[in-house]
């Protein structure tokens, strides 16, 4: 066996009460951030980071705790995109029905690449995933809902339960960063449940799952719907936050992008993948004025993040002294 | 007029060509991936980058130095191939020792920085690089019109891959490489130098890419995306083939190129997405892949 990707999960039972307390102080700081955030940054951008950060995260679902290494999540994300600005701008749903029809189709996209993927293992899932994605990227091109290449444009934010206005950028903020939470719970529980326990255990020796009469398969294909469908809650989210849903989503640099995220933040660490985004957005934003092109950075970003740094920021944190001090151990 | 199966002949033996073509191309660099998956367990996403490297280089050798497309179809390899080695012995070989996956991002990282860089400098849009005057002009075969360059490309790829399958099937070179894919510690105890010959299968594989890139020049456009373009359908092919064996390989990216030549004959709207479609009915089927060892 290699050595397998560099992970800082571990059982909670094993936490150290140092490590909970320091949990719940970053836990609460954080939350208070991101309450008053609108009120120092630009809400659109805040939310750009919201989405790609529950994106990431729910990438890191299947990379950090399957050991599953998807390169086409562009497609949950992109497709649950245009199916919510669909729902939401020609059938006029409710922007919470048309975020709950995104997440649905993501969820049978997943089903079904799923389905083919999960058939081979390690190398080759990656690139039918990146196949079959292409695939979906075509199949937008070409369908007629997508509108090919303007994709659907100026998709009404709408009102919220029939009753808040999400045209109002702060009411927007507030919904999106619902959500992100409901996600990150969504994500937290998930990995610690049994099911997450032995999602873990077939990434740490998919034999010895088999051996212990575990069906693999159905537990991969499990975690593989269950973050499609989170990839599909942010791009449906985001369609309405941008109010448009185009090619760009569905395209294969998407997939990149979240792979970067989540590597630059730390593999398997819970919150790494959002500072992953934070700081790729962040750079994407600041490289948008400038000309110079993003994928070369990007593209530097990544040899180096493979080559000297592969726990991620949070995972080196984890792993330096003061984290060891605040009771956080890194498992090489 | 001829017909056959409703469709005009020539329309029918046009597209056949162009997915003879088309699998030329996937032939050769889904050769090179297997030849570097198979020694280095590296999945090479950087190979589609080097196929643009090497067409890039055939045209920029023409535009500075007037170097013909002759001496560039065995140059811009070497260069590109060089590039390739310098890559691996400083950079890849860090990276055996983990999992696989690194492997894949690193050369995903490398593809995006090359691709960016000459995005930077060259535009999205593609450049024209003319047939060699050699090659240029078509002749009549009685029942279709075959231009010598698309003729040549057939020819001379097949060519390559018989060649690189000699290589490795029946010369001394060879036999290390497959000894040192089964079993490099031990080949390494027999006194070969194995660090060196994953050097030379990267750099091998990498200049194949590149020596498709160069016969792709003139038929293509010569373009920075032209590599991304068409790695993914190789990913497609490389799965449907399986790894394990270098004809497959080979065999795989005919196939699949004729396959979709002839989609877009009957039924266009589903011609760049057909070899999704096979590879997803192969899995059902088999899913170790047509011609695949390991799973």
């Amino acid at each position: 066996m290699t050595e397998v990707l560099h992970t800082t999960s571990k059982l909670p039972a094993e936490r150290s009460a140092t490590a909970s307390r320091t949990y719940a102080a970053f836990l609460l700081v954080g939350l208070v951030l991101l309450i008053v955030a609108p009120l120092f940054f630009y809400p659109i951008f805040l939310m750009k980071l919201l989405c790609f950060a529950l994106f990431a995260c729910a990438f890191n679902l299947l990379l950090g705790y399957t050991g599953l290494l998807s390169f086409g999540h562009a497609t949950f994300f992109g497709g649950a995109a245009y199916f919510t600005a669909h729902a939401v701008k020609e059938w006029g749903l409710s922007p919470e029905l048309g975020v709950l029809l995104g997440v649905v189709g993501a969820a049978v996209l997943g089903l079904i690449m799923g389905f083919f993927a999960i058939r081979r293992q390690g190398i080759y899932f990656a690139m039918i995933t990146l196949a079959l994605s292409q695939m979906f990227f075509f199949f937008c091109l070409q369908a007629e809902f997508t509108q090919g290449e303007d994709g659907i444009q100026s998709v009404p934010r709408g009102y919220l339960f029939g009753l808040i206005d999400l045209s109002q950028s702060t009411n927007m903020y507030y919904f999106v960063l619902a959500v992100f939470l409901i996600g990150m719970v969504v994500i937290w529980r998930f990995i610690n449940s049994p099911f997450g326990m032995i999602l873990k255990s077939i990434r740490e020796n998919e034999q010895r799952a088999v051996s212990l009469g575990y069906s693999v398969a159905r537990y991969k294909l499990g975690a593989f719907v269950m973050s499609a469908a989170l990839a599909g809650l942010a791009g449906g989210v985001k369609s309405l936050v941008f109010q448009f849903a185009t090619l760009t989503d569905v395209a294969w640099q998407m997939s990149g992008e979240v792979i970067l995220m989540t590597l630059l933040g730390g593999i398997g660490t819970l919150i790494g993948p959002i500072f992953g985004a934070g700081l790729v957005v962040t750079l994407q934003n600041y490289l948008a004025t400038s000309q110079f092109p993003v994928t070369i950075v990007t593209g530097v970003v990544f040899m180096v993040c493979v080559l000297l740094f592969r726990r991620g920021l949070i995972g080196e944190f984890y792993a330096s002294r003061l984290g060891r001090k605040l009771g956080f151990e890194h498992r090489r | 007029m001829t017909m056959i199966f409703g469709i005009p002949l020539q329309a029918f033996l046009g597209q056949l060509l162009i997915g003879l073509i088309n699998g030329s191309f996937y032939a050769l660099l889904s050769l090179g991936l297997a030849v570097i998956f198979g020694l280095l367990r590296v999945i090479n996403f950087a190979h589609g980058v080097q196929y643009m490297l090497g067409a890039f280089a055939a045209m920029l050798m023409l535009q500075y130095f007037s170097i013909n497309y002759w001496f560039a179809l065995i140059l811009a390899p070497l260069v590109v191939g060089l590039f390739g080695a310098v890559v691996e012995r400083f950079l890849l070989s860090r990276l055996y020792k983990l999992d696989h996956l690194y492997g894949l991002l690193f050369t995903f990282g490398l593809a995006l920085t090359l691709e960016g860089t000459f995005r930077y400098f060259y535009g999205s849009s593609g450049q024209p690089y003319a047939v060699p005057p050699q090659l240029a002009g078509g002749t009549n075969l009685g029942f279709m019109f075959l231009p010598i360059y698309r003729g040549w490309v057939v020819v001379i790829s097949l060519a390559a891959c018989i060649g690189t399958w000699l290589l490795i099937e029946k010369t001394k070179l060879g036999s290390y490489l497959r000894a040192a894919t089964e079993n490099p510690v031990l080949v390494q105890a027999f006194g070969v130098n194995v660090p060196m010959l994953l050097t030379l299968t990267y750099a091998l594989g990498a200049g194949l890419a590149a020596f498709a890139g160069v016969l792709a020049a003139p038929i293509y456009q010569v373009s920075p995306l032209m590599g991304s373009n068409i790695i993914i359908v190789v990913f497609a092919v490389v799965v449907v083939g399986g790894m394990g064996s270098i004809m497959g390989a080979i065999l795989t990216g005919y196939m699949l190129g004729i396959a979709e030549g002839l989609t877009k004959v009957f039924y266009p709207e589903a011609s760049n997405i057909v070899i999704f479609v096979i590879m997803a009915i192969v899995l059902l089927l088999r899913p170790a892949g047509l011609f695949g060892r390991d799973a």
